[in-house]
């Protein structure tokens, strides 16, 4: 079934101009106001490729996340998975081909369910073979994410993070998805197992053929297994290129201070303090034309006045671009940056 | 990664894996859970083996024999231990049999009012937005009834019984269950396993039934406890106050109310189901309190 889809469309996610907008407050006193958590993203990501998602705690990347898994519609623009629409899909078609891991190894596993209801939980609802094939395709699964067989008999409370992390990576890959959504899988873990489940991702990506969109604030962990990386500022992208061009040349000044931030003794203590002095604007009241002027330090006037629109830029500019190697750019995704000064 | 996998799975050798072997293990610890469980238990078996514990008909009447003292007053004697009532009925006998009364009365009137409360708790806490206004609705309308004021006119309306009185206190006593059901719910909505289960399309049953429900359930049971207390003291009240189960029925708050012209010169006839009354309550909040504080601690660890 999969493969099918794989061999036709190049692009296992596609997302046109995709909007989420919350309404807050509007009580009887209260006006409502409008967030918007995402705004306007276009993004393609090639079969097989890891894209990276980086930017700022409450850009909106969790929301993103969550409109492309379904759990909640957007309020404009499609999402595109295998080359189809994905809104008003029904959400078991759309399970089968998109799977998410979580952040908090904690709370994405029910306290009350033995690991091998956990894991065998997307074949029961999805009546995928016998009571004998789910059992045995469940103890081949945490066979292959790490873990010992009598692993399927253990609740998540007797559970380290790290084999918590192996569980949910297990039920998110059991169903063998094409695309796998990662909100920050490896944030809450001690930094000697971030390793370790980080080249799981990495081996089971090659074992399965998967696509990642990989979130994350910490741009050394995107380093290690994206392959493009997006920018995120205030529900925007705000760059997006290939990894080599982001952290060799990046032309936008939020991805400049955030690489600069990254180079700091404690890198992935949290969110970055990007060092741009004021924090981030209010999201219900976002700053008029370039949403980063008010810390960006190349600023003109201008800025204020217009949003710059996130373009493709000429491939000469960065000495990381002109290898050519990364297949991103031989498929005509050049890197697209929003800054009127790039 | 060998080193990982082995340490914290070997280290947790003997699980208490079921929640009847932690609450085994627990109740050793837990002094009022142990308490509150030997003396339920108790009357859960004294209700169960009436016919054959009491040593009268609890309805026999016996005029010549009205009014003897219990065993502990010089006049008493051991046909009757806890004396006989107005009508020569045996008291102790009464008392076994009121047992089943109250505790019928408490579990069955937890069970109703769980079930509507609980259900549109999670329902609103779910939901939200406008589900969870006309839960929201509802629950201020039932907390601006006065139970007793409403029970007793409702009761008086279609006649006391115990019937009435255990559909009343249902349908009454369900906001704790809906309170605690919907923030506990609302705490579990953006649980990262409740959006798994939604990412896989899980039917809406199966993330309330399997997903919600068992991580509310704790926070219930406390619930629970505490109503089926406030059932029993209600039918009490109500029976009391002549609404609520009638004559014969040996209900202690029936056999208070037969007693309370006795009460200044043979204090026993209200003394001895008043402290019955008592230590149940006593028993079933001292069972609720340890209940709670066996699904407190260690929330992730449990
Ligand atoms: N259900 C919601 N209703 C209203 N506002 C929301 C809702 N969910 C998210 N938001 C708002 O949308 C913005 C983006 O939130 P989001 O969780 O997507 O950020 P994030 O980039 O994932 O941050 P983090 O790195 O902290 O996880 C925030 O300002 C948040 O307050
Ligand atoms: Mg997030």
């Amino acid at each position: 079934m999969n493969s099918a889809a794989s061999s036709r469309d190049p692009l296992a996610l596609e997302l046109c101009a995709l909007s989420k907008t919350f309404k807050l407050g509007g009580g009887m006193l209260h006006k409502s106001r409008t967030l918007k958590a995402v705004n306007d993203v276009s993004l393609r990501v090639p079969r097989g490729q890891v894209m990276g998602l980086v930017g700022e705690s409450g850009c909106g990347k969790s929301t993103l996340a969550k409109v492309l898994l379904g759990l909640t519609p957007p309020s404009a623009g499609d999402v595109l998975i295998n080359g189809k629409a994905i809104v008003n899909a029904n959400q078991k078609a759309l399970a089968r081909h998109i799977q998410p891991i979580f952040q908090d190894p904690y709370s994405s596993l029910n306290p009350r369910q033995r690991i091998e209801q956990i894991v065998g939980l997307p074949l029961r609802i999805h009546a995928m073979g016998t009571a004998k094939e789910q059992a045995a395709k469940v103890d081949e699964m945490l066979e292959l994410v790490g873990l010992p067989k009598r692993a399927a008999q253990q609740y998540p409370g007797q559970m380290s993070g790290g084999q918590r992390q192996r569980v949910a990576i297990a039920r998110a890959l059991i169903m063998r998805p094409d695309l796998v959504i990662c909100d920050e899988p490896t944030s809450a873990l001690d930094v000697s197992v971030q390793a370790q489940i980080l080249n799981l991702l990495l081996d089971l990506k090659d074992e399965f053929g998967l696509t990642y969109l990989f979130i994350s604030h910490d741009l050394a962990v995107v380093e290690h297994l994206a392959d493009r990386i997006a920018v995120m500022y205030l529900g925007r992208i705000v760059e997006e290129g290939t990894r080599e061009q982001i952290f060799s040349a990046p032309r936008h000044p939020y991805t400049q201070a955030l690489l600069a931030s990254a180079l700091t003794p404690e890198p992935g203590l949290g969110v970055p303090d990007i060092g741009l002095g004021a924090g981030q604007p209010d999201p219900t009241q976002p700053p008029s034309g370039c949403a980063f002027h008010p810390r960006c330090p190349i600023a003109q006037p201008e800025c204020a006045q217009q949003a710059p629109a996130l373009s493709p830029i000429a491939q000469s500019a960065g000495p990381g671009t002109s290898q050519g190697t990364s297949q991103g750019t031989s498929q005509g995704n050049p890197t697209r940056v929003a800054c009127h000064f790039a | 990664m060998a080193q990982l996998l082995s340490s914290p799975v070997a280290a947790t050798h003997h699980p208490a894996n079921t929640w009847l072997s932690r609450l085994v293990h627990s109740t050793f610890k837990n002094r009022s859970l142990a308490i509150g469980l030997l003396i339920i238990t108790s009357l859960g078996i004294v209700a169960l083996l009436a016919p054959w514990l009491a040593p009268h008909d609890p309805y026999l009447q016996n005029t010549a024999n009205r009014m003897v003292p219990p065993i502990w007053h010089e006049t008493g004697s051991w046909t009757h231990p806890l004396g006989t009532d107005r009508l020569g009925r045996d008291y102790l006998s009464r008392l076994i049999y009121g047992t089943r009364i109250s505790l019928f009365i408490g579990l069955v009137v937890a069970l109703i009012s769980g079930l509507i409360g609980t259900t549109l708790g999670v329902l609103a806490g779910y939901f939200g937005g406008r589900v969870d206004a006309v839960v929201s609705y509802l629950l201020t309308t039932r907390l601006a009834m006065p139970v007793v004021l409403v029970a007793l006119a409702m009761a008086s309306l279609m006649g006391g019984s115990m019937l009435t009185v255990t559909l009343l206190l249902g349908l009454l006593l369900w906001d704790r269950f809906a309170v605690v059901a919907r923030s506990a719910t609302q705490q579990l909505r953006d649980a990262e396993y409740v959006q798994a289960a939604q990412a896989l399309g899980c039917p809406l049953p199966y993330i309330l039934l399997r997903e919600v429900l068992p991580n509310i359930a704790g926070a219930l049971i406390v619930v629970a406890t505490l109503e089926v207390a406030n059932a029993i003291l209600l039918e009490a009240t109500l029976s009391f106050l002549g609404m609520g189960v009638q004559p014969p029925s040996p209900s202690w708050g029936l056999m208070i109310a037969e007693g309370k012209a006795y009460m200044f010169f043979q204090p026993w006839v209200i003394t001895i189901p008043g402290s019955a009354l008592f230590v149940l309550v006593l028993a079933i909040n001292l069972l609720g309190d340890g209940l709670r504080d066996l699904s407190a601690p260690g929330g992730r660890n449990e």
